[in-house]
């Protein structure tokens, strides 16, 4: 305990992520939650040449599941795992889901884990899931005005602006380049270039959050298999290796506006684990439910130093045939955000950029991914940050 | 202030009437602790019982030392406005009808971060003293204000809302007979009310004060019994949708005790001007007040409760007075929670002795029907909805909040003559 050196962390060889999935999103769908996950679930077993009954372990992230959590799913969908999760993490779920059902997977808990996030949207779900997101926000941010996220993100861009000197045009800089990814992407919500004059002169939501800073929400799934790497060999399926994986929560409590997420407590371990350093990535998706924090992504996850994602923006090309290929389907801003789902969208493109799979256009010679996590605006700041380092087939 | 608010015009009939939508009035029961300190006024934040760490939002378990015991303390209002935004949009109506609001970050000196409504003078970067207010879904709100010199909330378009300013407002005073009457709608009138209506049953019986009750402007006396409800509903269907604000002053003040009185008959009477008198007023006003709670700036706002302190806790002095002043608070709480769907605040005025001829053998501190008309007054302009008017209220409710048991025995050994 306190005072023994941390020991080395076991690595995750033998273990891979595959099988993809992601079933198209849409702006409104009078479907349940749970019609979407047995979408995937069967779209996922299908694909990968498996029976439901193949399915061992499950890991479920939902907002507009209730009144079931993955438990009751079990029942409903006919599937009796010996290993189940409910990852309650919004936009950190993808990476926390990874990362348990891997572990699950190399101690033989479970053989074969899939992992799937889906949300419905119904014309006034949004609202619903907002006024019942959390007690904090129920005391401290409902009562005024804004109904959800925006007006935080507000005042968390304010302060990054005026810390560091970020202007618009450098948040429209990532948001452009984000749609130019996803014009290649089938299943993108957003289908129309998107240039910086039109990122400008958009409509302003929460000053400076303008319309194009925010992501649309939506109805949609995502999933994957986790098993082990001769499994997935034996399945004819492609996998993915997890170099390392952090998470963490509540990071930095003292920081009176968050302008750091839990990344930065955790990066050395990130890459120290991967066995790699932030240059010898291909691509990186960002959780970009707003630009600003993927800007801190940028630096939290130390492609650049604090404070300079601004100038990292400007030099560099983030489009998929670009210098820092980054949210290479377009990310939530383009596709949309399908509740948890927009944690698990990131993974979901990343596996298949590194089995060059791409659906959208695929990353050049793309060997190693970095995907990151961010999720739950329960007061003032989102509280939940993870991060995986990926790499295709050696 | 960049925008103030300004003498609404007359309201166009034809146009619809705006449905009173609340923000969003849920709030944890910890939570309540900072309602309870905004219906008074006060700043309150839960203080860590053991570590001394100040908290917000609040909580059931202390994030410094993991102590449960969070009481609720007066705290140091002031702070820093660290980043503010204006919302645009909104996914509750209640907002979406009020858009453009402002907001911001404030960090206060005492640790916490807070997310307040923003007075129009606050400034980023600049020092702000924040207020606990109740807003109108009647659950309380955080509001930064520039500084102690800031304009009056009830001058800024964007927190008027949190107030029942009588400014621009048409009040009805129930009963002009009395001094407090009198008072009350001097008091409005000077507050910039657009018209002060007052009752008086029997108007062709002269009464002491009558010729500057008429001089007061904008007062327009009109007839009203609260002891009969033809009365009071005639006067609602003819006034009764352009009533914003009505304030209580039927009073019915004797002294005695429960078995030291022989019949019903003045227990009756007092019933029969006080509890059945609001509730006639409640059943003849309520319905309209809180249809109008959202009509336009000089909306229907609040029900004013004028009552004993003993209201509280019996003075077997005046021991039957006490149980009808019980009675109507009671009434008041049920009609709160009544008119909250239409926005419109039940305000309760707890007033000690009065300086009249019904408390003419008590001995001072008293309350003049003046300085209990200008305690009313304030409690519109600032929001609060429960209010203690003079010494002698003050000290009951001190005296409730540590030992009831001890106030209970020792009003009774004064009215004993121990």
């Amino acid at each position: 305990m306190m005072g023994r050196p941390t020991p080395r962390r076991a690595s995750y060889d033998g273990v891979v992520a595959c099988a993809p999935v992601t079933i198209p999103y849409r702006r409104y769908s009078t479907n349940s939650a749970h019609w979407w996950i047995g979408r995937a679930l069967g779209e996922l077993t299908r694909g990968a040449g498996l029976k439901p009954k193949d399915i061992d372990g499950l890991a479920v992230a939902s907002f507009t599941l209730g009144p079931d959590t993955a438990i009751g799913l079990t029942q409903h969908l006919g599937l009796s795992p010996r290993w189940l999760d409910h990852v309650p993490m919004g936009g950190a779920s993808g990476v926390v889901a990874l990362r348990r059902a891997a572990r699950a997977v190399q101690a033989g808990d479970a053989d074969v884990v899939a992992c799937v996030a889906a949300d419905t949207n119904h014309v006034d779900s949004f609202r619903r899931t907002l006024s019942g997101f959390s007690r904090f926000a129920q005391d401290a941010v409902l009562p005024y005005g804004a109904g959800g996220p925006n007006a935080s993100f507000a005042l968390i861009t304010r302060n990054y602006m005026n810390a560091y000197g970020a202007t618009r045009e450098d948040f429209g800089r990532l948001c452009v380049a984000q749609r130019d990814n996803a014009l290649g992407f089938p299943h993108a919500l957003m289908k129309r270039k998107l240039t910086l004059d039109a990122y400008l002169s958009a409509r302003p939501i929460a000053d400076p959050i303008h319309l194009f800073d925010c992501v649309m929400p939506c109805a949609g799934a995502e999933a994957f298999l986790v098993c082990r790497d001769d499994t997935a060999a034996s399945l004819g399926l492609a996998g993915v290796r997890v170099l390392s994986t952090i998470e963490r929560h509540n990071a930095y409590p003292e920081d009176p506006i968050q302008i750091r997420g839990g990344w930065a407590m955790d990066m050395d371990d990130l890459w120290a684990m991967a066995g790699v350093r932030p240059e010898a990535v291909d691509f990186v998706e960002t959780y970009d439910d707003y630009p600003v924090i993927s800007m801190m992504q940028l630096e939290d996850l130390g492609f650049c130093r604090k404070g300079e994602a601004p100038e990292f923006v400007r030099s560099h090309s983030l489009t998929n045939d670009g210098s820092f290929p980054h949210n290479t389907s377009g990310g939530q801003l383009s596709v949309g955000q399908a509740g948890a789902a927009g944690g698990f969208l990131g993974l979901v493109e990343a596996l298949r950029q590194l089995t060059g799979t791409a659906l959208g256009r695929q990353v050049k010679d793309a060997r190693i991914g970095l995907v990151s996590g961010f999720g739950m605006i329960n007061y003032d700041r989102g509280l939940a940050s993870g991060a995986a380092v990926l790499a295709g087939a050696a | 202030m960049t925008r103030t608010v300004s003498r609404p015009p007359r309201k166009d009939p034809l146009r619809k009437t705006r449905e009173p939508v609340l923000p969003p009035a849920t709030r944890s029961r910890a939570a309540h602790g900072i309602t309870a300190a905004a219906a008074e006024g006060r700043f309150a934040l839960q203080v860590c019982a053991d570590c001394a760490a100040v908290l917000y939002p609040p909580r059931d378990a202390c994030p410094s030392c993991l102590s449960v015991r969070l009481p609720f303390r007066e705290a140091d209002p002031c702070g820093t406005l660290l980043a503010e935004t204006i919302v645009r949009a909104s996914t509750e109506v209640y907002f979406r009808e009020r858009l453009p609001w402002r907001i911001g970050t404030v960090r206060l000196d005492a640790g916490p971060v807070v997310v307040a409504h923003l007075h129009g003078d606050a400034r980023e970067g600049g020092r702000v003293r924040l207020a606990q207010q109740l807003d109108r879904s009647g659950a309380a709100v955080m509001v930064a204000l520039p500084g102690p010199d800031a304009p009056p909330m009830a001058e800024d378009p964007q927190l008027r809302e949190m107030t029942c300013d009588p400014r621009f407002r048409r009040v009805l005073v129930t009963d002009g007979r009395t001094a407090v009457g009198q008072a009350m709608a001097a008091a409005l009138s000077d507050a910039g009310a657009a018209i002060v209506f007052v009752g008086l049953s029997d108007p062709w019986k002269p009464f002491p004060g009558e010729a500057a009750l008429r001089a007061v402007a904008r007062v327009e006396l009109v007839p009203l019994d609260v002891t009969d409800t033809w009365s009071v509903d005639r006067l609602a269907g003819q006034i009764g949708a352009r009533i914003d604000i009505v304030v209580n002053t039927a009073e019915h003040i004797r002294a005695g005790g429960i078995a030291g009185r022989s019949g019903l008959t003045v227990a009756r009477e007092e019933m029969d001007v006080r509890y059945f008198g609001l509730i006639r007023l409640a059943q003849a006003f309520g319905p309209v007040l809180r249809a109008r709670g959202a009509d336009g700036l000089n909306s229907a706002a609040a029900f004013v409760n004028l009552l004993s302190v003993h209201a509280l806790m019996s003075w077997p002095a005046y021991g039957a007075h006490s149980a009808a002043e019980a009675a109507c608070l009671s009434a008041a709480q049920c009609l709160r929670a009544e008119l909250r769907a239409g926005g419109v605040k039940v305000v309760n005025v707890f007033f000690g002795p009065l300086e009249t001829e019904w408390f003419e053998a008590v001995p001072p501190p008293k309350v003049a029907p003046s300085a209990l008309a200008r305690a009313v007054v304030d409690a519109l302009s600032t929001g609060v909805e429960d209010v203690f008017v003079g010494d002698v209220a003050d000290d009951i409710r001190a005296r409730l909040a540590v030992n009831p048991k001890a106030l209970e025995r020792e009003l009774g050994d004064q009215a004993a003559g121990a």
